[in-house]
């Protein structure tokens, strides 16, 4: 059940209980009991919006991507810079990544000025990090699976055998 | 003796004049005119062609591939389909000429109707059924003869309920499963025991699989890939229903080579060829669509286990249908005809279903609901068929 469970709830994750369960055929107290021990094993992290770059309170909002290089460290690999820089709130996504440089995180922030800052005073500055490559984001297209522009509605016949 | 026809109507062929309109055209100009409707009424997916496949079509426009295929449609797109057709249905088509492409599998039922009847010869279709049908074997100068199904055997057809109606001037069997209207399959031993009759009394065989993938509980047979049976039947498919691509318009016909040429001889001189920019994203339907059409039979194979237990809760008796997208519940105990038990829905709740009796012989005392609709919609849609119910019972 953990598989479809998963899927059903990546694509959206307010479905009730009640409707989990009737979507997958099975018992309410099943798919609640399924969900509470994936919460608590950490098999699912959180649940989060995805809201458009229009919403209130994101219009002034300032994201960018960073590019970072690093110099593993003997023990710990990337792991230990990587876990470092990911405990800063600012930064919202950070991956390590195969190609030209290692970890590449998303950062926000209220301002631009406070994104440069953040890169300059925080970030560079790690022990590890050999250079940054910042760019910011202008529009946002798709997130998650989700495209942020709507097609126009489509009128369908409303009966047809 | 003609006095009572305008001049226009005199030129209307007697079969065609004489052709049942539709027996629902009021029924439909009601929906039409109202808003707020939820609709059930559709026998097409709600989802949109995977984006893939209209990538391919607009790839197609944007590289100016806009004249005429071969008659047969294009090399690639009938060996992508002998191929699927060999794997998943496990008959062997040779795509040079042993299979055909159609605007649509109606398309490809009209030709193979019309290649194969002469006037005054018997098809039987089991009803009730794709309105379609018994139509197309009229124009085709054939006399439909229904075999009606019922709710009591899963809406299956009986083999000895075919046979029964087996005459000298018997040429064909048109089957449907999983069907439309009612979302019934075939059990394989009564397929198989369809195929022993037509070997019987030598009869041709039409099979419409179009809802073949939509096969919720079991996997799809086709009594083309019986011992002994390639050599007199028509397997019809297509790829409205599986891909969502209703109004592509793209279907095929496979079957051995004489009767393919004989229908490429209507083809061509009737149609030409399948829209070329169609046939390209059908054939990326069967490359890189697969995926995508898993996902939407998943979606309505939930879909299907919510509204049809939901029926069942509110006091409309439905059969558990194992495929397509329709659920054909009974309304015989509210007291009224399907197509009474409709406009009242229509008109009290907003809920458009389309009245059994549309599919013919057998239709009568049962609705057909499409639920390939939104979730959403569709629990709306339970609660009010549910008000409509209660209200009846009082």
């Amino acid at each position: 059940m953990q598989v479809e469970l998963i899927s059903l709830l990546r694509a959206n994750a307010r479905m009730s209980v009640a409707e989990l369960a009737s979507r997958l055929g099975a018992a309410e107290a099943d798919v609640a009991a399924a969900l509470a021990d994936m919460e608590k094993s950490g098999i699912i992290r959180g649940y989060t919006a995805i809201v458009s770059d229009e919403a209130p309170g994101s219009e002034q909002r300032v994201k960018a991507l960073i590019e970072v290089k690093v110099t593993p460290n003997r023990d710990g690999g990337f792991d230990r810079v990587a876990r470092r820089i990911a405990k800063f709130p600012e930064v919202t996504d950070l991956c390590l990544l195969s190609g030209g440089y290692d970890l590449q995180l998303t950062v926000e922030g209220d301002s631009l000025q406070q994104v440069a800052n953040f890169v300059a005073a925080k970030l560079a500055t790690i022990d590890g990090v050999i250079s940054t490559s910042t760019g910011f984001q202008l529009k946002k297209y798709k997130e998650s699976g989700i495209i942020m522009q709507s097609d126009e509605e489509y009128e369908r016949l409303k009966v047809c055998l | 003796m003609n006095g009572s026809k305008s001049v226009s109507e005199r030129f209307i062929a007697p079969h065609i004049a004489d052709l049942p309109p539709s027996g629902i055209r009021k029924f439909f100009d009601l929906v039409n005119a109202m808003d707020d409707v939820i609709s059930l009424g559709v026998g097409e997916p709600d989802f949109t062609t995977p984006w893939t496949i209209r990538e391919s079509g607009i790839y197609s426009l944007e590289h100016g591939h806009t004249s005429y295929t071969s008659n047969l449609g294009t090399p690639a797109l009938r060996r992508a389909i002998c191929d699927y057709v060999a794997r998943n249905y496990r008959c062997q088509y040779d795509p040079r000429g042993e299979c055909i492409v159609t605007v649509g599998v109606s398309e490809a039922v009209d030709l193979a109707l019309r290649m194969a009847i002469s006037p005054g010869d018997e098809v039987i279709y089991t009803a009730p059924s794709y309105v379609s049908y018994p139509a197309e074997i009229r124009m085709a100068h054939g006399v439909p003869v229904p075999v009606v199904t019922r709710a009591e055997n899963g809406f299956a057809v009986e083999p000895e309920d075919i046979a029964r109606a087996v005459t000298p001037r018997t040429r064909a069997i048109l089957l449907n499963f999983p069907c439309n209207p009612t979302g019934a399959v075939m059990p394989e031993a009564k397929l198989r025991e369809v195929a022993a009759l037509a070997e019987k009394h030598d009869l041709l065989v039409l099979t419409d699989e179009i809802y073949s993938e939509l096969n919720y509980d079991g996997d799809h047979v086709s009594i083309a890939a019986f011992p002994g049976m390639k050599e007199r039947t028509i397997f019809l498919h297509g790829f409205s229903k599986a891909f969502a691509m209703t109004g592509w318009r793209i279907g095929y016909a496979c079957a051995p080579a004489p009767m393919i040429r004989a229908m490429n001889k209507i083809h061509q001189y009737a149609i030409m060829c399948a829209p070329t920019a169609a046939q390209e994203g059908a054939l990326e339907a069967l490359r890189n669509g697969h995926a995508s059409m898993v996902d939407m039979r998943e979606s309505y194979r939930m879909r299907r286990d919510f509204f049809v237990g939901a029926l069942n809760e509110i006091g409309m008796e439905c059969l558990m249908p194992h495929g397509a997208f329709y659920a054909f519940p009974s309304v015989a105990k509210f007291g009224l005809s399907s197509e009474d038990f409709a406009e009242k829905l229509l008109q009290a709740e907003k809920v458009a279903v389309v009245p059994g009796n549309a599919f013919g012989p057998g239709g009568e005392g049962f609705v057909r609901c499409c639920y390939a609709t939104g979730l959403d919609d569709l629990k709306e849609a339970v609660v009010r068929i549910g008000r409509f119910v209660k209200s009846l019972k009082k």
